[in-house]
């Protein structure tokens, strides 16, 4: 088979165990979660994740942790969560924040 | 009552929908420079629809390595989302057939965030988060990760906008309203920091996975109920 078939076979496999992996949580048993340990370890796992992913995207480049102008645009975004601003001034603000940094050549 | 709620929801929706969908120009232009072709780049976006996982497949690819460690790298990436579906038990439960396995393809970061951050007592407003973002996200993503792939090298870098910022800031805004009492802060600040000290020392997608322990720790002993974030 060539490459080119290879990477066919690749991409199909790879959204296959995509799908699976997501329906698999779909599918753990009602019965499980009447458990009230697993009951509230799935309701600390979004909170955790999600944390984690801002995390992550406010400092992470690859592998390394860096601040630059993504740090100052999060902080920013906290202070108007603080003061109760609807979710869509928090994003914009933040993206305006990140690309005026930016164009003023900080991070 | 219940109307304010939705429309927060879909309003929600659908910014997360077009900042998450602009993402998609960057990865067609990165899918094709990696030496995908038109074709491949789309039916990574409308099959594997994770960015993580995309990015981290074709990263592989253009890097050299093998289309088996491709799929390797993003089926690893994409575990978190099996963690989403259990987290959305209670909101998209009971699901059978098509149903579930449409659910199951728009469960992405996005979808679960915009679903959770509706008031735990308006289901339908969940619902109507976790559907809108998943298909919002869903069409933008796939629609503009074509127009990426064949503008190819010609597109700016995302940065420039400060949509890498407006990601992290709408997820911060997302889990924020979850985070009204004590223990959930310290899950959230636990994972962080968790996550960061990873982050150097092990492979993507490992240091977000690896938050799932705090939340074992948290949820294991005895919390009072209204420390749990519904």
């Amino acid at each position: 088979m060539s490459a080119y078939a290879w990477m066919w076979v690749a991409i199909v496999a790879a959204g296959v165990l995509s799908w699976a992996t997501k329906l698999a949580g779909h599918s753990v048993p009602e019965a499980w979660l009447e458990n009230p340990r697993v009951h509230r370890i799935a309701a600390f796992v979004t909170v955790a994740l999600l944390s984690a992913l801002v995390g992550v995207q406010t400092f992470a480049t690859g592998r390394t942790l860096v601040v630059d102008a993504r740090l100052a645009a999060v902080a920013v975004a906290a202070v108007l969560l603080w003061r109760r601003a609807p979710f869509i001034v928090v994003v914009a603000v933040a993206a305006g924040v990140a690309a005026g940094l930016r164009a003023l050549g900080w991070g | 009552m219940t109307r304010p709620r939705l429309d927060a929801a879909r309003q929600q929706a659908l910014s997360v929908s077009l900042a998450t969908g602009a993402y998609g120009l960057s990865f067609g232009a990165l899918s094709v420079a990696a030496g995908l072709d038109v074709w491949q780049t789309c039916a990574l976006s409308l099959l594997v629809f994770s960015g993580g996982s995309q990015f981290a497949f074709i990263g592989v690819i253009g890097a050299g390595g093998s289309p088996f460690s491709a799929v390797a790298t993003s089926t690893f990436l994409g575990l978190r989302n099996g963690f989403y579906g259990v987290g959305l038990a209670p909101v998209l439960r009971p699901m059978r057939g098509w149903r579930r396995s449409a659910a199951a393809q728009v469960t992405i970061d996005e979808s679960t965030a915009v679903a959770l951050a509706q008031p735990a007592e308006d289901r339908a407003a969940r619902r109507a988060g976790f559907w809108w973002t998943g298909v919002g996200v869903f069409v933008a993503w796939n629609a503009i990760t074509l127009l990426g792939a064949l503008l190819g090298s010609r597109i700016g870098d995302p940065a420039d906008w400060g949509l890498d910022a407006a990601a992290a800031a709408a997820f911060l805004a997302l889990v924020w309203p979850r985070l009204a009492h004590r223990r959930a802060q310290a899950v959230a600040a636990a994972s962080c920091v968790l996550a960061l000290a990873l982050t150097p020392l092990v492979p993507a997608g490992l240091p977000v996975l690896a938050a799932a322990a705090v939340a074992i720790v948290a949820g294991w002993g005895h919390p009072r109920p209204e420390e749990v974030p519904e």
